[in-house]
This record gives structure tokens, sequence and C-alpha cells, in this order.
């Protein structure tokens, strides 16, 4: 016999430590030992194994096929790129480093990828959105290899109350890209002995997958939109805008009506209003500054102060929603406790403006409430003493519209909402980005504070930024600095390069 | 309590004559001791040989039944030098750990022990950790071979041929009075694979008989004048035995092939690989029948000359094929054949890469060098031609398209573990007192120099993290901090970081991190882990250890999830006017081994019916504005981001995945930092008793009356 022609099937597995790779590559080990088959597999595990990007290198030869008397094949312990029959990746982007690394060829590779996101620590510590492009990534490993499947398994092991490794598996059965049978798939992982109920559940849903199932939609937890009769004429002209501002007027209206009452919502409407009618003296058709101005404008306005928090953390439906996200079962008691750490700026903050302004700059008096204020504190919610006291903050709403920072919030949202109109009449674009720049005052106290700094220099900045080229451009790249990290570092830097046009510079 | 238990693995050990052993390489090692007749075994843990220390660690009463003495070393300098029990006896010892950081250690007592020279046969089995998903600074462990001259083995990469290396080490140990290495590479140690096993063999020399009937040999001390004779000895004796016994017993192997003007030399453990290369470039089948004649060095030092003189004989090339720099092997090849007259032109690194692991498409790009050089009409048409599919793959749009979305995912702190708070803490400090030069060490807390933490500034060795700020110990406005680990600590930085300290007068800061275990390498005991344990002496407090040695500001803090304590205590460190060093012992349970400890209790105690109160954190979505400064003083792998629910924001929010332990961290980060209300802790508690239900269904009534009244409200609005 042609023994050239005689080669292993070979298996890489990308994972991440603490996953369960290993287990995986284990049960191919051990369906394909009991198959006929010679099973080598190998890692380096290390330190990778704390959380780090890990792989398992199986081969796999047929014991039959061995040649008369010949020694035991001489298998491989790196995968080689260009020679993988199968590459399973138990997250999207360990599938895309699989495919960077080579490991997928369109000539050979079946490709099995779990399509849920482990963000990356980079991902994860962005000040706004560091997410990348998924789409991207699932893309690539479609080109990349002969054959892909693709499925949230992560989501699938979740429902099955297992773990991925053993949706995965499944997968791999269901992908039919090795000769084993289904029933010698699970006989492995009833040999291996632990988890094995949930293991063979995971097994089946990841072998239906394989073989096209669609993946159950996970269940959100209800939100619940009831519209007043009060709310229903705002809620009316709110719907008469077209998009894309539409949904974020509707969206608006909702929230200022939840976050202080119907009249709040009113003045929303009234000032959406004002700024419909600069974006249509003034705008491009695109009904971009509208759609901008609404939506920072509805956040602005629903700034988020103790008695909001207070609020949000009381309602019925919060609870709920936290005995889902713990994944109570029935019988089981779920206790809250709330970590907050009100400062004397928050306390000033929700008095009467005048009181406010007082306690902040009476210097005996605000000693002696930071007193109190020290430490944080633990609220358990979930207590009767506990749900009273953010009840009782919750109950000041009615004041809040005397309060120090509403009037601070409304005289930022004023000049704000003036800058964008008078830059709207020169500079459509421009005026939009202001719009838009208005997100960096977001957060608590250090953010809230930093973002409003950052946001006060950017717009101090913005007749140099009008000496642009492209002010518009200048203005996001300022923004986007600004949101690059927490010490202002890139901002400094982005803001030396602002090069004013050059005739500008003479 | 190691992080992984061997009980299963331990039941392989007593395989006897013609069973098949399945399993890994490290432990089919751990069987070919015990078939060797060994007497006894030390290491120190480490990857890629950390499963053996753990699986003897498990299998103690078959050791005791064999009248094998196994001990877990304080450090690989002690390892090596309880090889010493086998210098004036017949013997048989074996240490094991990784190198080169291991050897490094070991270099002290392993050039006294080859400088005197053994009786009984004396094994270091050596975890080579060089290349791809490596743990350490890329060095050799050839060059120990050489300085020591001790016998290297590198056998192929397959059970039977590393369980023979063990059995044949220890003969080519006595035949030669030499110490021998044996180096496994990362995936060697890790290969699961087969062997046919022999049955454990009693030492017939017990360390009993060595304690009641005590030698010693003027001759093997190495102190002047004996240690010239030793070099002499070295030279004139032992190489030429080890010589003779590598060619005798045939330790190296030759295979021919049809093409014998050429030929390739390589390193044992690069066999599979090099097989692969050549069976893609078509010159090889799967079962290593290669057209090209190899010779094969099990054993890559002492070379052997006359092996090199017959392989090259009528060969016009040949091809070394040796990992990692500088090209040791291919530079003595020279000499040997200069030596001896031999024109065949020598080919090696300038084929194949001077350094880096020789992973399959590496060899096989340089194969196809050597052939198309030295023989073009080997190279098939039909084969796939070497470069062609990864090449072309990488090019590929497929390719490029994801690079750009590929983040490096490098190791980091687990779920919960009690060493983040300690840099939460630092970053806060940072904050109030500006930043410092901060000296790390080795073990899991090194992590902290990737984000979010980005604190560390070099790292010399284990333990050496105290001994890393020794020169900046001079008047200044900032103190340097410094980082150790129990691990570290009892391996040696009690004297060289703290005791160092203590005779030079340093004002600096340590803090030394105490999880209990030596948990970077496995969640190793060691003496300060506060489990009692049957085999060894644990329980051992850091702090009287340190007071011991001199040091007066020592303060051990017992929870370092408390962020604000940590913060004032570091604070108070850096600010304090008292002299000296002072040293932090922050103490908190590596959360990985106490998951793994207490897990199961829960489980069953909720299944016999028992109240069990699991805490867990979460972030309300309606409040949380997605700023993310809660990850970037954590980086929780359960601290995560998931799209924002609200349709008028665009940043993604801060979400608690149900991976969370409730460590604590998240809250007291929150408050500590004063970062935002979003944070709630909430406790499930499972099988709740009566009064649980009865409160429970109090507080339902009385806040769900306030409740309805709340909906009520907003119903109207």
């Amino acid at each position: 016999m042609d023994t050239t022609a005689q080669r292993p099937i070979t298996i890489a597995i990308l994972a991440m430590g603490g996953e369960g790779g290993g287990v995986l590559a284990e049960w191919i080990v051990d369906v394909a030992e009991h198959a006929g088959y010679i099973a080598q597999m190998t890692s380096v595990p290390g330190v990778a194994q704390r959380t780090g990007a890990t792989n398992y290198y199986v081969e796999l030869f047929p014991k039959h096929g061995a040649k008369a008397n010949s020694p035991a094949p001489v298998l491989g312990l790196t995968p080689m790129p260009g020679d993988v029959d199968i590459v399973i990746a138990s997250e999207l982007m360990e599938a895309g480093r699989a495919v960077q690394r080579g490991l997928v060829t369109p000539d050979r590779t079946t490709f099995i990828v779990s399509t849920n996101r482990v963000y990356s620590m980079t991902e994860r510590i962005a000040m706004a959105d560091g997410r990348v492009d998924s789409t991207a990534l699932l893309e690539g490993c479609k080109s990349a290899a002969k054959r892909i499947i693709h499925g949230d398994m992560a989501q699938l092991a979740e429902a099955t109350g297992s773990v991925i490794s053993a949706v995965l598996f499944g997968a791999l059965a269901g992908s039919k890209a090795l000769p084993m049978q289904r029933m010698a798939f699970e006989a492995a992982i009833h040999r291996g002995g632990v988890g094995v109920k949930a293991s063979i559940a995971a097994f089946g849903a990841g072998y239906a997958s394989a073989e096209g199932a669609p993946v159950p939609v996970k269940a959100e937890p209800p939100v619940l939109t009831h519209i007043s009769p009060a709310l229903a004429p705002l809620m009316a002209e709110a719907g008469s805008y077209a998009e894309p501002a539409r949904m974020f007027v509707r969206a608006g209206v909702e929230r200022l009506a939840d976050y202080q009452d119907v009249a709040y919502a009113r003045d929303y409407l009234d000032r959406v209003k004002a700024i419909a009618e600069i974006d249509r003296r003034h705008g491009n058709g695109s009904g971009m500054l509208l759609a901008e101005t609404a939506r920072e404008l509805a956040l602005g306005m629903a700034y988020e102060d103790t008695v909001r928090v207070a609020e949000l953390k009381i309602r019925p439906s919060r609870f709920e929603r936290v005995r889902a996200e713990v994944q109570a079962a029935d019988g089981q008691i779920v206790e809250i406790a709330e970590f907050l750490h009100p400062r004397v700026q928050e306390i000033a903050d929700t008095l009467p403006a005048g009181l406010g302004r007082w306690l902040l700059k009476t210097g005996w008096a605000r000693g002696f409430v930071e007193r109190f204020t020290r430490s944080g504190r633990v609220v358990k919610t979930s207590t009767i003493r506990g749900f009273l006291q953010l009840y009782f903050i919750a109950s000041l709403k009615p004041t809040r519209r005397r309060s120090l920072r509403f009037a601070n919030e409304q005289a930022f949202l004023r000049e704000w909402l003036a800058t964008v109109q008078t830059i709207a009449a020169t500079n459509y674009a421009l005026a939009t980005e202001i719009a838009t720049t208005r997100t960096l005052v977001k957060g608590y106290s250090d953010t809230h504070e930093r973002g409003r700094r950052n946001y006060d220099m950017l717009m101090q900045m913005l007749p140099r930024i009008m000496e642009t080229p492209d002010p518009a451009a200048a203005l996001a790249a300022l923004r986007k600095a600004a949101l690059a990290d927490d010490t202002g570092l890139a901002l400094n830097i982005a803001i030396k390069d602002i090069r004013p046009l050059p005739q500008a510079a003479e | 309590m190691a992080e992984r238990s061997f009980k299963e693995e331990v039941e392989k050990l007593k395989l006897g004559d013609g069973d098949e052993f399945h399993g890994e390489g490290i432990l089919a090692v751990t069987k070919a001791l015990l078939q060797s007749g060994v007497s006894y075994v030390a290491g120190y843990q480490g990857a890629p040989i950390s499963h053996l220390m753990d699986v003897l660690a498990d299998a103690n009463e078959i050791l005791e039944g064999l009248g094998v003495h196994f001990e877990n070393s304080a450090s690989e300098a002690t390892a090596a030098a309880t090889l010493a029990a086998s210098v004036n006896y017949p013997l048989r010892g074996a240490v094991t750990f990784k190198s080169t950081v291991g050897t490094n250690v070991a270099s002290d007592a392993l050039a006294n022990l080859a400088s005197g020279g053994v009786t009984g046969g004396a094994l270091v089995i050596i975890g080579e950790d060089y290349g791809e998903g490596s743990s350490i600074m890329q060095e050799r462990v050839h060059a120990f071979a050489m300085k020591s001259q001790m016998w290297l083995l590198d056998p192929r990469p397959n059970l039977p041929s590393i369980v023979k290396a063990v059995e044949t080490g220890f003969e080519l140990s006595e035949a030669s009075n030499t110490p021998v290495m044996l180096m496994l590479r990362i995936r060697a140690c890790h290969v699961y694979g087969r062997f046919t096993t022999k049955a454990n063999k009693r030492p017939e020399f017990t360390l009993v008989d060595a304690l009641e009937n005590p030698r010693r040999d003027l001759s093997r001390i190495a102190m002047p004048p004996m240690t010239y004779v030793h070099e002499k000895d070295k030279w004139e004796h032992r190489w030429p035995a080890a010589v003779k016994y590598v060619e005798d017993h045939r330790l190296n192997e030759f295979f021919d092939g049809e093409a014998s003007d050429i030929g390739i030399v390589l390193q044992g453990g690069v066999y599979n690989t090099t097989i692969r290369a050549l069976m893609l470039n078509g010159l090889a089948d799967a079962y290593g029948d290669s057209k090209i004649p190899l010779y094969v060095m099990n054993v890559t030092y002492p070379l052997v000359d006359k092996e090199f003189v017959r392989f090259c004989a009528g060969k016009k090339a040949i091809l070394i094929v040796e990992e990692g720099q500088p090209d040791y092997i291919e530079q003595a090849v020279n000499t040997i054949l200069r030596r001896a007259d031999i024109q065949t032109k020598i080919h090696g690194k300038d084929m194949l890469p001077m350094a880096g692991e020789y992973t399959g498409g590496v060899v096989r790009e340089g194969i196809r060098k050597f052939i198309a050089k030295t023989r073009p009409d080997l190279i098939p048409g039909d084969a796939p031609s070497s470069e062609v599919a990864p090449l072309k793959q990488r090019e590929s749009k497929a390719a490029l398209s994801v690079s750009t979305e590929v983040h490096g995912r490098p190791p980091s702190f687990c779920t919960g573990c009690p060493e983040r708070p300690i840099f939460a803490a630092m970053k806060l400090v940072e904050r109030e007192l500006g930043t410092h030069h901060v000296s790390a060490d080795i073990g899991c807390h090194l992590f902290s120099i990737f984000p979010p933490f980005n604190v560390g500034a070099t790292t010399m060795g284990y333990g050496l993290g105290a001994a890393g700020a020794s020169a900046l110990n001079v008047k200044a406005g900032k103190r340097a901090i410094s980082m150790m680990g129990d691990g570290g600590f009892w391996h040696n930085g009690l004297t060289s970081g703290v005791g160092n300290a203590v005779f030079n007068k340093s004002d600096n800061v340590l803090i030394i991190v105490d999880n209990g275990y030596s948990a970077a390498t496995g969640g190793q005991d060691i003496p300060s882990s506060f489990h009692p344990h049957a085999n060894r002496g644990t329980q051992h407090s850091i702090e009287t250890a340190v007071r011991g040695v001199g040091v007066t500001w020592a303060k051990t803090i017992n929870n370092t999830y408390d962020v604000a304590l940590m913060r004032d205590t570091l604070k108070e460190a850096l600010t304090t006017k008292e002299k000296g060093p002072k040293v932090i012992i922050a103490h908190s349970e590596c959360m990985l081994n106490k998951q793994r400890r207490i897990r199961p209790l829960w489980r069953k105690a909720a299944d016999r019916g028992e109240r069990v109160v699991r805490e867990r954190f979460g972030v309300d979505a309606d409040t949380c504005t997605g700023d993310h400064s809660c990850i970037r003083l954590s980086g929780c792998p359960s601290l995560t981001i998931a799209p924002n629910p609200d349709p008028l924001r665009r940043e993604p929010i801060t979400k608690v995945i149900n991976s969370c332990v409730g460590c604590g961290l998240c809250g007291e980060g929150s408050h500590a930092a004063v970062l935002c209300p979003s944070f709630y802790r909430a406790s499930l508690i499972t099988n709740p008793t009566g009064w649980d239900r009865f409160k429970d269904r109090i507080r339902s009534a009385i806040i769900g009356f306030f409740q309805r009244r709340i909906e009520r409200k907003l119903a109207a609005a």
C-alpha cells in the first residue's frame, strides 16, 4: 500500500485558560481510541491557564491503516499552518487568532467556532465603546475555512447548565468531520464520569446546532412600557418626527416623564422642536443634528442624581431583574445590598439651590456633614430599613426642580443648546459634533467631573477648532482622544496637534 | 493541596510487567523512576514539570511501600543538593525542576555535584520551558550541561523513548560517575501517549543502609587539591566512559534513507516535528520512513565524534536541526569534522532560524531549503510546496481582515483573585502620592504589569522582588515598592530580599502576597499554607519569619479585599517616619484553590438541605453610564461589558457575569474610589431556614405595599 498517502487527522483547539479545552481534547482522544485510532494530544498551558489564550493539539491515526509490523506512526506536536483538518475555537476572537496564525485553510479546514465574545482587556477598559468588529471577525473566519460551523455555544452551555467544551464536543460530532458515530462521542462523555447529565444535554445542543438548529434566543427580563393617557399626546408628537430622530425623541419623552413628570417631558419636546426648526433651516436633510441633540438632550435632562438612583433601585421591576440575573430558583431567597457613597457634593446637590450653595461654601457646615460621608454606605434594599431609606430619598423627586443640581444642569444644557444652535447656522456638521460631544459629561463623582472638565476644554477650543480645514472631524478626533484614557494624556497630545488652515497660520 | 488531583493517575504507577500505561509524558517519567529502582526523588514545581511533583505528592503511600523517599524541596538548589546522597552511596536519586530558571538556582549544587562525581545514578529531570507558550526568559539548558560537564539526554518525544531515557540515564550516570540531565520540552511533558510498563523495583541499597553505615570518600569532596583532580578525571575518565556507554548501548539512533549522499542530524526532541516536515515535503511517510538518512541524537552532550564521522562518510552535506541559540551543536560538529578532515558541508542555522521554537512550519521550510540546495531532484512536483499553504493563507484577505480585530490575550488574575485588590489599592495610592518605582517578582502577581494595572518595572527572578529594589535605597522623596509572593518568599526571598533589606538598612516597602499556596505553579503547599498537612509542616507565619530576621515595621492584612485598608496601610508604609524596611503581608486565600476547596462542600451541604448562602455582585444597567472605571480598577474576568439596553446610549454597559464568586472587590472598590452607585451584592440563600422565610414574608409584605404605591405613581405619570 502507498504509505505516503496516509496521514493523521489533525485537530487544533484554541481556547482560554479555565474553559475546559483540555477536557475537550481528552474526550476527543477517548472517542478516537475506542474507535481504533492511535491518539496523541499535547498542549502548552503554562501560565496561559490563568485566563490567557491557550491551545491544544490532537492527532489521530487509524490503527488498521498501520503498515504490517511497522513501528507506531510518528505524530506531530505542533499544528502546522496549512495542515490542520479541524480547528475548534471556543470564542470568536480566538477563532480570529486561529485564522491569523494560518491554521485555518480553505483547502482543508473544518472550522468550528463559538461566536460568543469574551471581551479582551483592551475592549473592557475603554472609556466608551472599545469593542472590535465581530462581523469582520466572523466574515474572516468564513472566508478562511473550507467549511465553517458557528453559533453561540456559550449560550447553549448556559441554557443546558453545562460548560462550553461539551457543546463544542457536540458540534464536532454534529459536523461529521470525524468518522465516529454520535453514540461513540456520547459514550466518551459517560466514561468521563463527571457532570455526565448536563454534559450530554450540552452535547446534544451542540450537535443540533452543527446540523443547523437555530440557537434559542435568550429571554431578556421584560421591560414594562405602558403609556399613560397624560403622556399619549406627547408620544404622538414625538412620533411625528422622522427617523433617525423619531426613536430618540420617543425614548426621550418616555424617559423624562419617568424621570420627573409629564411637564418635564413637555419641556423636552419644546426644546427638541426648536432644534428641529434649526435643523430644517440649516440641515442637509440627514436630520443628524436633530437626532444627536434629541438623544443627548434626553440624557442630559435625565442626569443621574441621588433621587434617580434611589428611585431606580427600589422599583419592583428592578427586584425582579436582580432575581433573574443571579438565576434565583423558586424557594431561594435573594437579599440585595447597594454600595453607595454620597458625598457633601451630592447632598448639597439634592438640597434647594440656595441651601445647597450655602452648605458647600460654609466651612463648619461642610465639615460637619463630611464627617458622616467619609466612607461609603452599604444599604440593604431588601430590608425594610434599607428600603425606606432609599424610598425617602426617592420621594424627594417633587423638590428636584428646586435643587442645586437641577439649576446647574439646566444652565449647562441651555449653554450647550445655544452653542449648537449658533454654530448650526454656519457649520451644520460641527454643530452635530458639538451635540454629540455632550456625551463626555456622564457618570458620577470623579468620572463626571473629569467629563465636564474635558467638555469645557473642548468648548473653549471651538474658535481654534473652527480654524482647521475640517472642524467637525477635528472636534470628533478631540472627543475620541478625551475618551482614550482617564489621565487626559491623549487629549493633551491631540490638542497640540490641532493645526489651523495654512492661510490662517500666516 | 495542589490545583489538580492525581488520585487516578497514581493508580497507573502500580502497573506491572507488560501492562499498558496511557497518560501524560511527565507521568510516564514518574512511572519510569519507580521501574528504575530509584531511592529518593525531590524537586521544585513549575511548568512543565509541576505534574511530576503533584503526582508524587499524591502517591505517598505507594512510594513508602517501595521505600522511596519524596521531598518537596524548598528550592531548586535544595533539590540539586539532595543528589549528594548519591555521591558516596549506590543510591539512585532523581530531582526535577524547570529550566532554565530552576537550573540557574541549582547551579551551585550542580557544579559541586558534577565536580566530585557520583556513585549512584543521579538524574536531573529538566522541563525545558523554551518556545511558544513559555512562561520564562528564553535560554537553553544545554549550556549548563556543558559548563558543569553533565550529560544531556534529549529523547524522542514519545513515551517509550522518554521512559527508556530515564532507565538508561541512571545507567549512564553510574557508568561515568557523572550526574545526567534529562531534558523534556513543554509539549513532550504534556504529550499524551502510551508505553508498556515494567513492575516497580525496590532499591537494593536503601537510605536506611546509608544512614546506618555512613561512608565518606575525600576524593569526591569539592575542595582543593581534589577539585583539580576532578577536572582531570572529568576529561580523562568520565567523558570517555560516557561516550563508550552511549555508543555501546546505541542511545543515539541512525535511520537509513535512499538519498545516502545527504543527511539530517537532529536532537531527539525535535524528531516528530522533523518527520512531519519531511512528510509534508514528500520525503517521508507517517511511520518515519524517510528518504533522507537521519542521525537522531537522544544524547546531545557529549557528542560522539565517531558517530558523526560514520554518518558523514560519503555525504556531501548534512543539515543540523538544533533548536535554540547559540548553535552549540553545530559549532561542535564543525570542529569534529575539521579534526577528522571530512569535507561534508554543514548546514543548520543558515537554513533554519537561529532562535525560537522549531515548530512544524519552520522546520518544513528549513528542510525544503536544504533539499532544494543539495538534492533538488528529490522535491516531487506534486508535493505540497512548503510555504505555499501558510504564506498564501497569511496574506489572504481573511487573515488580514481579522488581524486588526484580534487583540493579544495575556494571562491575568483569575475571577475573584485576592491579589487584584492589592493592585487596585496601589492605583488609588498612585492618585494621591504619585507613581513609585515598583520592583516585581515571579508569580501570579506579575500579571500586574499588564493592563488594567500597568504596575511593575522589572522582575529579576523568583523571590527576588525585594532584591531588585536594593540599589534604590537612598534618601529620596519617594520609596520603592517591591512585590514578592509567599512562594518566592520561602524559596529565597526571606534572605535575599528581607534579610538583605534589614542588613542594608533599606527604607523601602515590601508587599508579600500571601495566598497560601505556590499558586502560579499549580497551587502546591508551602510552609505558610494555612491548612494542616499530613506529610508536610505547614501553618508557619510569614510575619514571624520576617520579624525573626529583624524587621520591626511589619503588618499583616487578613482580608486583601478591604481595598480601603490596603490603600491606607500602603500609604502609611510609604510615608511613615520609622526607619528600616516596611513589610506588608497581604493575606487572602488563592481564589482558584479556595473555590476548588469549598464548591464541593457547598454542593454537598445544599443537597443535604442545609442553608447555603452564595454571594455575587451585579450592576444596574439603568444607572451604569458605561465609563468602565470599575473595570480599570479591577480587570476581573467576571466583570465585563454588554450591549447597552438603553436606546439613548451607545457605550456598552458594565456587566457582572454569573462566574462571579462574590469576592467583594467590586463593592469595596466602588466605595474606596467613590466610583458609582450601580454595584449591588446579591446574597442567594438556598434552603432558607424558617426564620429566613418569616423575615422574607414580612419584608415582601411591607416593601410590596410601598412598591405598589410606586407603580401607581408611575402609571399616573
